[in-house]
C-alpha cells in the first residue's frame, strides 16, 4: 500500500542525505520526496511517499525515528488527510488541438502559465491521482517536458504535526 | 580545545594514529597530560581497540585518526562496533574547511562514507561548537541503544589561533532525540500474565543484557522463576554459564539443548537479542508454539524478523526490575509441575551431550581441548576475545563465562582481524587482567602489526593462535556444501613461522602440536605474566563446529557431528 510519511527534521547539513541513505540501505523505495524549510526555520518539513505492507511501513517508520535529526514523524495515510502535488507541463498546442488543451486544463482547474505560439507550460496542484488524470486526458497530445514536485501533505483537522 | 572537551568528558584514554590533518590536534595533545594517547599501527586497530575497551569496561571507546586514508581504515572498526551496538566517539580530521569538495590532499568524504554505520555523526563547522558537539556526541553514543558516533574536524576549526571563550556544556538535551527509559507497564504486566502461565519458557538474551547492564537482574528473574536460559553470541556473560539453568549458546553453533528448547517452547522471553538470522533459522519455522515476549530498548529491533506477541520498548535494567516486582506481587504462580516436565524433557536433550570432544589419535590436538584447556588454566576468570571464524566458535561453546563483559567478539559484522586490537584495549583498561585474545592463523594475520604496539606499551596479551592451516571455516562450509572443493581456503605452504615473527617483534612464542604438552606449555606460557606470549597451536585441520544449523530450517534442525543429524 502507498503510504504518505510525512517529518520535521533539523534544518542542517547532511540531515536529508541521512533520510535518504536509510531507505536505500534497507531496501526501501521512495516514490516522491519534496523538502523545504517550515516557518521556524530550524526545522524542514520533509514528505516521502513510498510503497509497503503494514510491518514495512513500521520498520520504515521506527527507523525514521531513530535518525537523530528526524524529530518528529507522521504516517498522513493513518488518518484524513490533505495530499498535494504540483505538476509544470509542457505541451505542443497548435491547430484544433489548442483549444482542446486549454480546455481539458480548465476541466483539471489547471492554468496555463506561459504560451508561445505552438506551445503551453500548464500548471495543475491536486493529488497525484489527479495529475495521473490530466496526464491521460492529453495523452492525444505531444508531451514535450513533465516536472512534477512530488507529494506534500498534511493532516485534516485540529491534528498538528509540529514540535 | 577538543583536548580540554575529552578530559572534561571523562576521557582518560584514547587511540590513534597521527596524520596531516590532525597535527594541531596532536600538537595539543603533546602538550598535556591527562589524556593519554595510544599509537596503533593501522586504524583499524585503532577501532576496534578503543571497541575492545568500551565492551570491557562499559565505557565508550575513542579514537582519533587523520582525514582521507585514516579515516577510511577506521571505517571496519566503525561497522564493527555499529553492528553491536557499541559506544565509540571516533574523531576524523577534516582538510581545511576551504578545500572541502575540492578533492584536496587526503580528503575523503568521512561523514558520507560513516554514514550508514554510524548511530550519529557530526561535521563541525566552527572551533566555539567542539565543546558542543563533543558532548552531543559521547551523549548519544552512549544512551538508548549504543553506537559509534563520528566527529568530522576540519584542519582550520583545530588551529590553535583560533581562540574562544572555552566553557564545557554541563548537560545536553537534544529535541530529536529520547532515550527510551522504563518500558509501558501494561504490556510488562501482560507479559508477566504469559511468563508465569508458561509452561515451556525460554530466557532467551542478547548482547542488549550485557550493554545494559542487565546481568544481575536477569540472574535474579531467572533463578526466581527457575526457567531456562540461553544466551546468543553476543549475551554470553550476562547469565552464569556455569550454573545448571543455563543451556549454552543457541543458534547456528548453539548447544543441541538450546535450540531444542527453543523450538518446542511456548513462551520465548527475548531480551536484548534481535532475532539475528545465525540464530533463528527460517523465520517461518522458527519457535512454531511459542508466544513471543520480546524486550529491547530500540523499538525498530522489535518485530523486526520475528513478530512479537508482546513488545515492550525500554531499558533492561528498569524492565526487569518492573517484571521482577510484578511477579513477586502477582497471583498466578509459577507451574511448577510444568516447568519440571519441562526440565526433564531438557535433561534429555542435554544428556546427548553435544559438545562432547572425542580425542583425537596421535597425539594430535582437538580445536576444543585447547579452550577447555585454556579455560581451566585462567580459571575461567580471563577476559577473552575472539576474531572470527571457528576458533571463535569454540571459545563461545568451551569457554564458560560466568560474568559479563568478558567475552569479546565481533558478533554482528563477524570480522577478522578484530580480536588482537580488542585484546590490546581490555589489557589498557585492566593492566593486571588477564587478556587472551583466541585466534586463527588466518584472522591474526589481519592485524598482526599491532604487535609493535604491543611492545611499546608493554601489553601483555595472551595469543591463543588455534592454527589449523586453513580459513577453518570456509573450509568447514566448502566441505559440508561445496564438496569440499577448498576454493582459497588453504595456504599452508606460505604460513609464516609465528614464533620467529613474534620474536621479531620483541615477543615471546610458544609452539604447541601435541595433546600431551598442551596444558603444561599453555600454562608456562600464562605463567609469563608481563610478556606478551603468542602460543600457536597446531590442531586437527579437519575439525568442524557443531552443532551447526541445516539451512532453511527450524531451530531443532542440526548437524551433530559430520554423520549426525537431527
Amino acid at each position: 500500500m502507498r503510504h504518505i510519511i510525512s517529518m520535521l527534521l533539523e534544518n542542517e547539513p547532511g540531515a536529508l542525505s541521512r533520510v535518504v541513505g536509510l531507505f536505500s540501505q534497507r531496501n526501501y523505495n521512495i516514490e516522491s520526496l519534496t523538502v523545504a524549510p517550515t516557518e521556524d526555520h530550524t526545522l524542514s518539513r520533509l514528505t516521502i511517499t513510498t510503497m509497503g505492507d503494514d510491518r514495512k511501513i513500521e520498520q520504515i517508520t521506527k527507523h525514521l525515528n531513530k535518525l537523530v535529526d528526524v524529530v518528529k514523524l507522521v504516517d498522513l495515510t493513518e488518518g484524513a488527510h490533505i495530499e498535494r502535488e504540483l505538476m509544470l507541463i509542457k505541451v505542443k498546442a497548435t491547430g484544433a488541438q489548442r483549444d482542446e488543451i486549454k480546455r481539458t486544463t480548465d476541466i483539471f482547474r489547471g492554468q496555463v502559465v506561459d504560451v508561445t505560439s505552438t506551445i503551453y507550460s500548464i500548471q495543475l496542484v491536486g493529488t497525484s491521482e489527479k495529475l495521473d488524470g490530466f496526464l491521460a486526458a492529453i495523452s492525444g497530445t505531444t508531451i514535450l517536458e513533465v516536472a512534477r514536485t512530488g507529494v506534500s501533505g498534511i493532516s485534516r483537522g485540529e491534528k498538528v504535526l509540529s514540535v | 580545545m577538543l583536548m580540554r572537551a575529552l578530559h572534561d568528558e571523562g576521557v582518560e584514554l584514547i587511540w590513534g594514529y597521527p596524520g596531516g590533518a590532525v597535527l594541531h590536534i596532536y600538537d595539543a595533545l603533546f602538550k598535556q597530560d591527562k589524556v593519554e594517547h595510544i599509537l596503533v599501527r593501522h586504524e583499524q586497530a585503532a577501532t576496534h581497540a578503543a571497541d575492545g575497551y568500551a565492551r570491557a569496561t562499559g565505557k565508550p571507546g575513542v579514537v582519533l585518526v587523520t582525514s582521507g586514508p585514516g579515516a577510511t581504515n577506521a571505517i571496519t572498526g566503525i561497522a564493527t562496533a555499529f553492528m553491536d551496538s557499541i559506544p565509540l566517539v571516533v574523531i576524523s580530521g577534516q582538510v581545511d574547511s576551504s578545500l572541502i569538495g575540492s578533492d584536496g590532499f587526503q580528503e575523503t568524504d568521512m561523514v558520507g562514507i560513516s554514514r550508514p554505520i554510524v548511530k550519529h555523526s557530526f561535521m563541525v563547522q566552527n572551533p566555539e561548537d567542539i565543546p558542543m558537539v563533543v558532548k552531543k556526541a559521547f551523549y548519544i553514543a552512549t544512551t538508548g541503544r549504543p553506537g559509534p558516533v563520528v566527529i568530522d574536524i576540519p584542519k582550520d576549526v583545530t588551529d590553535p589561533s583560533r581562540k574562544f571563550k572555552y566553557q564545557y556544556p554541563e548537560s545536553v538535551k537534544l529535541r530529536s532525540y529520547a532515550v527510551p527509559g522504563k518500558g509501558h507497564t501494561g504490556q510488562i504486566k501482560k507479559a508477566v500474565e504469559i511468563l508465569l502461565a508458561a509452561k515451556r519458557p525460554v530466557i532467551y538474551t542478547g548482547g542488549g543484557v550485557v550493554q545494559g547492564e542487565g546481568s544481575a537482574l536477569l540472574t535474579q528473574l531467572a533463578k526466581h522463576l527457575g526457567y531456562p536460559v540461553t544466551n546468543t553470541l553476543m549475551g554470553l556473560g550476562a547469565f552464569p554459564a556455569t550454573d545448571p539453568q543455563f543451556l549454552g549458546m543457541l543458534g547456528m553453533h548453539g548447544t543441541y539443548e538450546a535450540n531444542m528448547a527453543m523450538h518446542f517452547s511456548d513462551v520465548v522471553l527475548g531480551i536484548g537479542a534481535r532475532f539475528d538470522d545465525r540464530v533463528t533459522n527460517s523465520i517461518a519455522k522458527f519457535c512454531p508454539g511459542a508466544k513471543i515476549l520480546h524486550v529491547d530498548i530500540d523499538p525498530a529491533s522489535i518485530s523486526k524478523t520475528v513478530v512479537a506477541d508482546v513488545p515492550i520498548v525500554g531499558a533492561v535494567t528498569s524492565v526487569l526490575e518492573e517484571m521482577l516486582e510484578l511477579i513477586r506481587q502477582s497471583d498466578t504462580k509459577v507451574d511448577r509441575a510444568a516447568i519440571e516436565q519441562w526440565w526433564k524433557q531438557i535433561e534429555g536433550w542435554r544428556e546427548r551431550d553435544c559438545l562432547k570432544v572425542t580425542p583425537a589419535p596421535d597425539d594430535i590436538i582437538k580445536p576444543q581441548q585447547v579452550i577447555q584447556c585454556l579455560y581451566e588454566i585462567t580459571n575461567g576468570d580471563a577476559y577473552v576475545s575472539s576474531d572470527v571464524g571457528q576458533h571463535q566458535m569454540f571459545a563461545a561453546q568451551y569457554y564458560k563465562f560466568d560474568k559479563p563483559r568478558r567475552w569479546i567478539n565481533s558478533g554482528g559484522l563477524g570480522t577478522m582481524g578484530f580480536g588482537f586490537p580488542a585484546a590490546m584495549g581490555v589489557q589498557l583498561a585492566f593492566p593486571d587482567a588477564v587478556s587472551v585474545c583466541v585466534t586463527g592463523e588466518g584472522s591474526i594475520q589481519m592485524n598482526i602489526q599491532e604487535l609493535a604496539t604491543c611492545l611499546q606499551y608493554q601489553l601483555p596479551v595472551k595469543i591463543v593462535c588455534l592454527n589449523n592451516q586453513a580459513l577453518g571455516m570456509v573450509k568447514q562450509w566448502q566441505d559440508m556444501q561445496y564438496g569440499g572443493r577448498y576454493s582459497h581456503s588453504t595456504y599452508s605452504e606460505s604460513l609464516p613461522d609465528f614464533i620467529k615473527l613474534v620474536e621479531a617483534y620483541g615477543h615471546v612464542g610458544v609452539r604447541i602440536d601435541k595433546l600431551s604438552e598442551l596444558k603444561q606449555k599453555m600454562t608456562e606460557a600464562f605463567a609469563l605474566k608481563d610478556r606478551l606470549v603468542f602460543i600457536d597451536v597446531l590442531v586437527d585441520p579437519m575439525e568442524h563446529v557443531y552443532p551447526m544449523a541445516i539451512k532453511g530450517g527450524a531451530m531443532k534442525d542440526m548437524y551433530l557431528s559430520k554423520t549426525e543429524r537431527t
